[in-house]
């Protein structure tokens, strides 16, 4: 774990770049954290940042792909253009969740 | 009387009947578990199946006879759960009651739900282990492999047993290896997450073992389809793979009845509270073993240590008490690398696999997060152990809650 500032906030993030204290997320921090990844964030984007940390709040586990898909009815498609080039690990870092993981 | 009711004879629910049993009052309680045959299939044994190195006829025993008796058997389709009027009804119209309902009917592979999977190359040089037929089949289509580029392809997280995928790759390697054909076989790991590896320490740790073995890893790939003109794997995001052999890991989903139920999330798991396992908006249903939405891997080990919390809980949960017994997420596997070795890992919800010695602290014998002929024995050993002392609910000598001792944390 380290810190670091975005946005002129500080952070506490894991050696990729990622949130690990949830209660550090705002909607401030998550404009800063697009920024950083070139991606402006508009009315879709919302959502399906709400989906995702509403689905951690409750599973534990950052949502897949296709379950923000079915959750929302967003084509994968369209979640590819919303979020450019691998859009799971995208919009986790965004949402300030944990990236999508297995167990080793 | 009351009735407990448990759907699925699985590893999950037949360790729960045979404790149970033992535990619930015969005068208080009846016990039924609904299974739609009577073939309980040793499950960590498909793996073996396509290397010759495990005989399909002998994974498989009759479900009845691993479960105490005193406990009905049904062998049934399940058609619905009615939440409302505690009732189940079977796909031959018959309708059970229960007081206590716990759906154990676990996950299973859907090679349908990606386009193109179970078209003209399907069974052919499309594959999968996660059945017994489907590891049959792929042992032949091995044997007659000589040649080309072999995919093993995750389509989408949660699956059965998750390090399987990374389990048959190495074990492909080696068999390949010794069969003279390595050096024509190119080897590729196409994976939906950022690598073959996610956790920081098994990934620094372990990540030797595919770039000495020469096996190239895709990542991010988020299938579309199967292209089975071209024989290519395609993604979303335009990338295109070509394969003269395609192992793939079929999107997993829980039973369809729990769906039809209105019990479930997108993909058919019982939403619970992941200590208790008590489904979420309900005082009477439970959901144990990989048909729950649990944020861990869907494995027998989770399922036991899980059950071991379960039972403590339920018996608190009938007396009315309030459920204190809280599960980790603890799992324990043996994971194949080839070359007849194998890794150690144990791990919880929130403690990623680490280095150190398991079971005693500091003593093993079994390393943790490296590779030795020790752990590979004991996963041969483990057969013996799932049917003769984890199916009939005996006791081992393992905390269902994970240990810190004897691990260490890299700094």
């Amino acid at each position: 774990m380290s810190t670091t500032t975005i946005g002129g906030h500080t952070l506490t993030v894991d050696q990729e770049g990622f949130l690990t204290d949830r209660s550090e997320w705002s909607e401030e921090v998550a404009t800063a954290l697009a920024e950083q990844i070139g991606v402006t964030l508009e009315s879709e984007h919302w959502t399906v940042l709400s989906f995702l940390r509403a689905e951690h709040a409750q599973t534990g586990e950052t949502p897949t792909l296709r379950r923000v898909s079915t959750g929302l009815e967003i084509p994968v498609k369209h979640l590819f253009e919303l979020f450019p080039v691998k859009p799971a690990k995208k919009m986790a870092y965004v949402a300030g969740l944990p990236k999508p993981r297995g167990c080793v | 009387m009351h009735e407990l009711l448990v759907l699925g004879g699985g590893t999950a629910g037949t360790m729960i009947v045979n404790k149970l049993h033992k535990r619930l009052e015969p005068t208080l309680w009846n016990i039924t578990v609904v299974d739609r045959d009577d073939a309980h299939h040793y499950q960590p044994g498909y793996l073996q199946v396509p290397f010759g190195a495990a005989n399909p006829t002998r994974l498989t025993r009759s479900r009845h006879a691993q479960i105490a008796d005193g406990v009905r058997f049904v062998t049934a389709e399940v058609d619905v759960v009615d939440a409302d009027r505690n009732e189940v009804r079977l796909g031959d119209g018959t309708v059970l009651g229960y007081d206590q309902l716990v759906i154990a009917t676990g996950t299973s592979p859907r090679p349908d739900e990606t386009p193109g999977v179970t078209g003209a190359l399907w069974r052919r040089s499309v594959h999968e282990f996660y059945t017994l037929e489907g590891a049959t089949l792929l042992r032949d289509a091995l044997e007659r492999f000589e040649r080309g580029r072999l995919l093993v392809h995750i389509t989408e997280m949660p699956i059965k047993c998750p390090v399987a995928p990374l389990e048959f790759t190495f074990l492909a390697e080696s068999w390949l290896r010794e069969r003279g054909r390595r050096n024509d076989v190119e080897i590729v790991y196409v994976t939906p997450l950022s690598g073959a590896f996610t956790r920081p320490i098994a990934s620094e740790r372990l990540g030797h073992l595919l770039e000495e073995r020469h096996i190239t890893v895709e990542t991010d790939f988020v299938v579309e389809r199967v292209d089975d003109q071209a024989a290519t794997l395609e993604s979303y995001d335009g990338r295109s793979l070509p394969f003269d052999l395609l192992v793939t890991v079929p999107l997993n989903m829980g039973a369809d009845f729990v769906g039809r139920s209105g019990l479930g999330d997108d993909l058919n798991y019982v939403p619970v509270d992941p200590q208790t396992f008590l489904a979420r908006g309900h005082d009477d249903i439970f959901a144990l073993g990989d048909a729950s939405d649990i944020p861990t891997s869907k494995a027998g080990s989770v399922a036991h240590f899980a059950v071991d919390v379960f039972v403590e809980n339920f018996l608190d949960h009938i007396a009315g008490r309030p459920m204190t017994h809280e599960f980790d997420g603890h799992a324990n596997c043996f994971v194949e690398s080839g070359d007849g070795k194998a890794l150690l890992i144990d791990f919880n919800y929130d403690v990623e696999p680490l280095p150190g010695r398991f079971p005693v602290p500091y003593v093993g014998p079994m390393a943790l997060l490296e590779e030795s002929r020790l752990n590979h024995l004991g996963k041969q050993a483990f057969p013996w152990i799932y049917w003769n002392v984890l199916l009939p609910g005996r006791p081992i000598p393992l905390p269902a809650t994970m240990s810190m001792a004897g691990k260490h944390v890299p700094a």
